[in-house]
Order: C-alpha cells, then structure tokens, then sequence
C-alpha cells in the first residue's frame, strides 16, 4: 500500500498528490512515469512523475479526473492509500544542452512538462515556456513554469485567461523571433502536440513529445501502447513514452486512444452514482 | 523394490483409463469456471491400480522434474494421498499447478510402459488428485525448516521458474526475496493462463505456501527500473540473483491494420481478462471489446486460450487461423480438443496477409490466402508455400495475434555483462548460470517461450547451483547487508 502524505487542489479537477513510494522516489527522472491501481478490481493507468524527494521518500503525481480512476483518485485523502504503485518506467527524457528551448504544457500536461523544463534548466539550457488550457481554470503551475523561464506565455482556448488562442500562436512567434531555439519539448492533448509537430516541423526544430497511449502493464507485455513512429511500431511504455514529434502517427493514435471510449462512459456514468466520488471530483457538469 | 498392489500385471491392464468429469462443452464455453474437475478418489484408486510399478520406471525420466511417479502412485493405492502429495513436493513444490497444465502426454505418459500396448496411466491426473485432495482437505502442513543460512537471494519474477527457484532455496534454509513487477503473483499462470484451466483460488493456494516458507515477496517491483541488478548486489546485499522474468513481450506478424482498434496481442487480451477481470467489466474498471466474430492467429497454448475465451466473452463465432495444418500445431492436444468441443473453428493452411478496417478505425474483416505446405524447415515441419490468388476475406471484428513472445528486454538493457541470444534470451550454461557471476536465468527467459514445467526445472536447477555457488563463496565476499 501506497499511503498519501499530502493533497493539495490546483483546480476544480486537478489535483496534487504526494505519496509514499521510497524505491520510486530514489529512482525517479524526468519523463518516467508511473502505473496506479487505486483498489482492487481497479484499472491500471500511467501518470507521469511530476517530482519526487528521495529524502522523505515521496513521489508527486497531478492528476486531473476525468474517468472512472482518476475520479476515485481525487475522492482519496490524505491517510488513505493506493494499493498500486509501480515504477519509475519508461525511458527518462534526454536531458541535452541545447541553448534556448521552449517547453510546451497543455492542460494537465503542464505537470508532465514541468520536471522536463526543471531538468533542461538545470542542465544550463535558458528555457522559455507557454502553457495552455481550454479556460482559466485549467490552467496549473503558471508560477513554477515562470521561476524557471525566461519568459512565460499562457494561452486560453476562450481567451478567459492569457492570450486568447491555442499554444501554437505563442509559439509561432518565438520561432519567427529567436533562431538560436534548437528543442521544443511539448506535452499535452494529441491534437495540441500534432499542431506543435507541424508547426515546427516547418521550422526544422527538434521536437520531443510524450504519448499517452492506452497501457495495461506499462511494462513491455501488453502491446496496447503500440505507436508508429517513422513506420516503425513501438512501444510508448518502453520505448518512450517520449518520441521525435516528426516521426509520430498522431492520427493513428488518436484514433486508437477512442478505442474504449463508450465503455469508459459507462464506467464513468457508474462512478457518477456514487455522491461522494462526484462532490470531490468537481461535480458533474 | 516392493510391489503394493496384489494384482497381476494382466488383471491391472484390463481396468480402463480413468477419464476427468468435464463441464459439458455447450455449458462450459459460456463460463470461466474450470473445465475438468479432475478424478475422484473412486476413480483415483483405479486409475492408481493401473500402475505396473515397473522395477524400472521410466516415467520417472520422463518427467523434467524427475518426480518420483512410482512411489506416489504406490501411497495413492494405499490411501495415503498425503503421503503422496509430500513425494511429488520434494521434487516439485507446485502438483496442483502441474496436475493441471503440464504436457504430461509428450513427458511422463509418452514414456509409461502400459502406454505401449494400452493406454497410459493418468499420471498427470493423479498429481492433480493429490493436490486438490490436500488442498479440499486443508491437510497441508508447510515443511519444516531447520536449517537457517544468513544469505540473501533475489529471485526476479515469480511465474513457474522464480518460484521453483525461490521454493527450493528456502527449503535449503536461505533467506529469499521474490521481485514481482505485476500487482498479482504467479506470472503467466495468472496473466496468461485462463481461469478455466487454472482456478485463482489453486494459483493462489500455491503462491501462499511459497510464502509459508519464509519467502519475502515484493509486488510492484520491476527489477531494471525500481531498482536496477547492481544495486540489488550492491546496496540490498544480495549474494545471487535468478532471473524468471519469462517471454512476456509481445511479437505481431507485421501486416497492414495491426494498429486498428479491435487487433490486440494475446497478451495484452488475456492479461485484460485473466490479471485484470475484464469479463466482470463493469463490476471490474478494466474494459475488453469482443466482436461477435473474432479471429485468432497462431498455433500455441496461447491462441488456445484466447480463441476459448473468446468464445467464453459471447463471441458468436471464435476462428482458429493457423499457416500450417493441424499436426504441426504446437498447442497440446488436449487443449486443441477442448477447442473443437467448445466450437472454435480451425481455419488450417491459412495465412493473414492484412486486417482491414471499417469507417471508423474498427476491424471489420482479415484477409487470408491458403497455403499448402512444403519441404521441412529448420524446425522439422514442413514449411508453408502461400497459393498465389487463393485471398479471401473473413468478417471478424476483433483479431488476437497469438504469434510468439519474446523475452521483456528491461533487465538486459540495463545491466552490464550479460549474454544475449539474438532472439533476446539471457544465455545461460547447463546450470542456469548467465555470463555474470552470481546471476543465473531460466524459464522462458533463456528459453524463448516452452512450458511450465521446463521452466519449473531451470528454477529447481538454478536453486541447487545457486546453492553450490553461495556454500563454495568464501564469506569474506560478503556484501554490504
């Protein structure tokens, strides 16, 4: 068991969770993630590791509730625990000296950047970020992004914060303005890291995302993570999860990523009886 | 050696082998309780008074444990199935997991001298008998140990081979630490194996007397990520290390459409199911979707399973495609059996060449070509030849690619030193020992995907060497504990 030590809301649907996991924590690098199983009978599911002391031997995971899982999640207090915590898996990010790089949140995924940008700043790399989400409410972390960057940009798709626009805009107009930007690390829904690839494909900036395919182990054995990347299959929980943006299939992969989607809803709609489940996890809409 | 059953020779070949009581077929492939329930004891004592208690057993040889197959067939006629069980346990600490899934008709029975002129004795069955006996009984008492070695062994993986391995070094009296990635203990005999072969209450029985002897068992734990091999030497203080971490990485054929949604690896359909109890879906958060039509591809245990459970999950029809022709498939008979009882349909000298999709990314249909077969290959069976413009399509809407697995490369690619086969194998000598000292490998993971018990006699062969190894270590060698 996997107690948490701490919870802290960032928003009506995202949490912050501190859990006491030793082994992880001692392990733990940018881009790995990790499998959560909540109670038995529960789902498998990967979230990424946000940070981790190796010290007080805790790992922290942001997770936002939007199916089944992460909704009993957010139910779970401080003194409960987890019954599964696997990991650190996948392959850590490569973390290079590359000058000038722009690191690219979206929604939630602003968490599973933000050790990325840690990293690549601590390695001496001058980092400038923009953080985007569908409205205000959505948007996490803007602060830490901030003290590690240079400059910081946030986007709001109903402009309710921010500029008023997608990631892509902001980006656009660090590309056009500063040629000495050689990476772009961008995590957050398929469609924004399609639109970030092709974007800067067109710049030839290399560019790194992290997929979130559907896993059961997250460990090499199930397969359901297979990707296309440059034709080849993969693997996103061994062999990534983080890939070359301009070799991915995104098509492919959100395609596949729909492929439970009804059965996710009836889930969801079960979860939803319960009142408990539906008061902590944001009410339902 | 001493005779127990006063019949003669003649009058023990005249009694009939001893047949299982099965579910019937049209009941059982609706439901994942257990196909057979194995013999009664009525049943048991015949079958045991078929035994001509050879003066030299070959049995004995036949079987990759060497249990001793004469002596427990003697205490199950004189009633004596403790007794019993206990024999079979000191060469094999696993006999209701064996009873059920061992190929006993290509090891111990193949070779039965009654086979020769008549039918083998069930020996396979009466293993079973044994252990369901103790287990139904509750008359199980965990081994004593007296023995009490201060030295530490981790044992990666607790399918069949780390548990073997982990059983018997625990016997000898050293402390043992099992490493299980998964949230559940038993490897493919609980991600792989179905429920109708194997119940999780025998599975879990069995893993808990592993416990019983002292074993200490961490779950969640993926050796290589969690902590890597050297740090288990290093910083845990372990003094030998076995790998069994078996052949779980999928392989897909490589054909178009294998990205559609509808095509899964029998890996990932089984593990949903068996590990995650996805046919509970939505008592259990885990979903599977299976069409009303579906295909499986390969020849295996594996393609068994899933194209039985298929059937199991409402699958109106459950289709069997296999390259070669029936002969050459590797499943066990009896598994093959149960498929053509239940209603599979085998699709022979057939070969998947693409999946094809519906509009919205879905299996709709495979197309296949027939094959005839050639001159042998390198493995001995003739080799199939595709019959040029023989393609034709079959309406499924879910395809389970059952082609083979590899082993998990985690463990290689992140420790040093280690030999690896070109297919990823660990490469291991007669003694399961790696090209590292002090780590030694078996099961699938050295050989590529065989049986249970294969992988039950690597773990039991490494547990004596390991134990060979540690007693011959100068302990000045120890590490940090």
């Amino acid at each position: 068991m996997y107690p948490i030590v701490a919870k802290e809301i960032l928003s009506p649907t995202i949490t912050k969770y501190e859990i006491k996991a030793p082994f992880i924590a001692k392990k733990r690098k940018a881009g790995n993630f990790v499998m959560l199983r909540i109670v038995e009978d529960g789902e498998r599911i990967p979230i990424t590791l946000v940070d981790s002391d190796s010290n007080a031997g805790t790992i922290t995971l942001i997770v936002q509730a939007i199916g089944k899982t992460t909704k009993l999640l957010a139910t779970k207090n401080v003194g409960d625990s987890i019954l599964d915590v696997v990991g650190p898996l996948g392959v850590p990010t490569p973390i290079e000296l590359h000058g000038q790089v722009v690191c690219i949140g979206g929604g939630v995924g602003t968490a599973e950047v933000y050790p990325i940008a840690r990293a690549l700043k601590d390695a001496g790399n001058t980092i400038f970020s923009i953080v985007g989400a569908r409205s205000k409410d959505l948007i996490i972390l803007e602060k830490e992004m901030g003290q590690i960057s240079k400059e910081i940009y946030v986007t709001t798709d109903d402009g309710s914060y921010g500029r008023k626009g997608i990631v892509t805009d902001p980006l656009k107009d660090l590309l056009d303005a500063n040629k000495d930007i050689h990476a772009v690390y961008a995590i957050g829904p398929l469609p924004m890291m399609k639109a970030v690839a092709n974007l800067t494909k067109t710049y030839g900036t290399k560019t790194l995302v992290s997929l979130n395919a559907i896993m059961v182990d997250g460990t090499g054995m199930c397969g359901g993570c297979r990707v296309s990347i440059g034709g080849k299959m993969k693997f996103a929980c061994v062999d990534g999860p983080e890939f070359d943006a301009h070799l991915v299939d995104f098509d492919e992969l959100i395609m596949r990523n729909r492929t439970y989607v009804d059965l996710e809803k009836i889930a969801d709609e079960r979860c939803k009886l319960t009142p408990s489940i539906v008061a902590l996890a944001g009410g339902v809409k | 050696m001493n005779y127990v059953n006063p019949m003669k020779p003649s009058e023990r070949m005249k009694l009939p082998r001893q047949a299982s009581i099965e579910q019937i077929a049209e009941e059982r492939n609706k439901n994942f309780n257990e196909v057979s329930a194995g013999l009664d004891e009525a049943r048991a004592l015949i079958e045991a008074a078929r035994c001509l208690e050879c003066k030299n057993p070959v049995c004995i040889e036949g079987c990759p444990v060497t249990i001793d197959i004469r002596t427990f067939i003697q205490l199950i006629y004189k009633k004596d199935y403790i007794g019993a069980a206990n024999k079979i346990r000191e060469a094999n600490y696993l006999p209701a997991i064996c009873g059920r899934v061992c190929p006993q008709e290509t090891q111990c029975e193949i070779v039965c001298t009654l086979g020769k002129k008549y039918e083998p004795v069930a020996i396979g069955k009466l293993e079973r008998f044994v252990a369901d006996y103790e287990i139904t009984h509750n008359l199980f008492v965990p081994p004593v140990i007296t023995n009490h070695i201060d030295k530490k062994v981790a044992v990666v993986g607790s399918g069949p081979a780390g548990i073997t391995c982990a059983a018997e070094l625990a016997k000898i009296g050293y402390k043992v630490t099992i490493f299980e990635a998964l949230h559940g203990l038993g490897g493919v005999l609980r991600y792989g194996i179905p429920e109708f072969r194997l119940p999780r209450e025998i599975l879990d029985t069995e893993m808990e007397r592993v416990r019983q002897l002292g074993v200490e068992i961490y779950k969640n734990f993926v050796v290589g990520r969690t902590a890597s091999i050297d740090e288990l030497f290093n910083e845990w203080g372990f003094e030998a290390i076995f790998l069994g971490t078996g052949a779980g990485t999928p392989t897909f054929m490589g054909i178009p459409g294998e990205s559609l949604s509808g095509v899964y690896s029998a890996n990932e359909y089984l593990t949903r199911i068996n590990l995650m109890k996805a046919y509970q879906f939505p008592d259990s958060d885990t979903p599977i979707k299976v069409g009303k039509e579906v295909a499986v591809i390969g020849g295996g245990n594996t393609a068994m399973d899933a194209v039985r459970t298929s059937l199991r999950l409402g699958a109106k029809k459950a289709y069997l495609i296999y390259r070669r022709s029936r002969k050459e498939m590797p499943a066990r008979e009896e598994e093959v059996h149960h498929a053509e009882q239940e209603g599979v349909e085998f699709m022979m000298l057939t070969n998947p060449t693409r999946i094809i999709a519906d509009g919205n990314n879905w299996v709709s249909g495979i197309e296949c070509q027939k094959m005839e077969l050639g001159e042998p290959d390198e493995s001995g069976r003739r080799k199939p030849i595709a019959i040029k413009g023989s393609e034709f399509i079959v309406p499924v809407q879910t395809v389970i690619e059952a082609v083979g697995q590899k082993p998990n490369p985690i463990i290689q690619t992140t420790t040093d030193g280690l030999n690896v086969s070109k297919w990823g194998t660990i490469v291991v000598n007669d003694v399961q020992l790696t090209s590292r000292e002090g780590i030694f490998a078996g099961g699938d993971l050295t050989r590529g995907g065989a049986t249970v018990i294969l992988a039950m006699r690597d773990g039991k062969i490494a547990a004596e060497a390991i134990h060979k190894y540690l007693s011959e270590k100068p302990d000045a060698d120890t590490k940090v504990k």
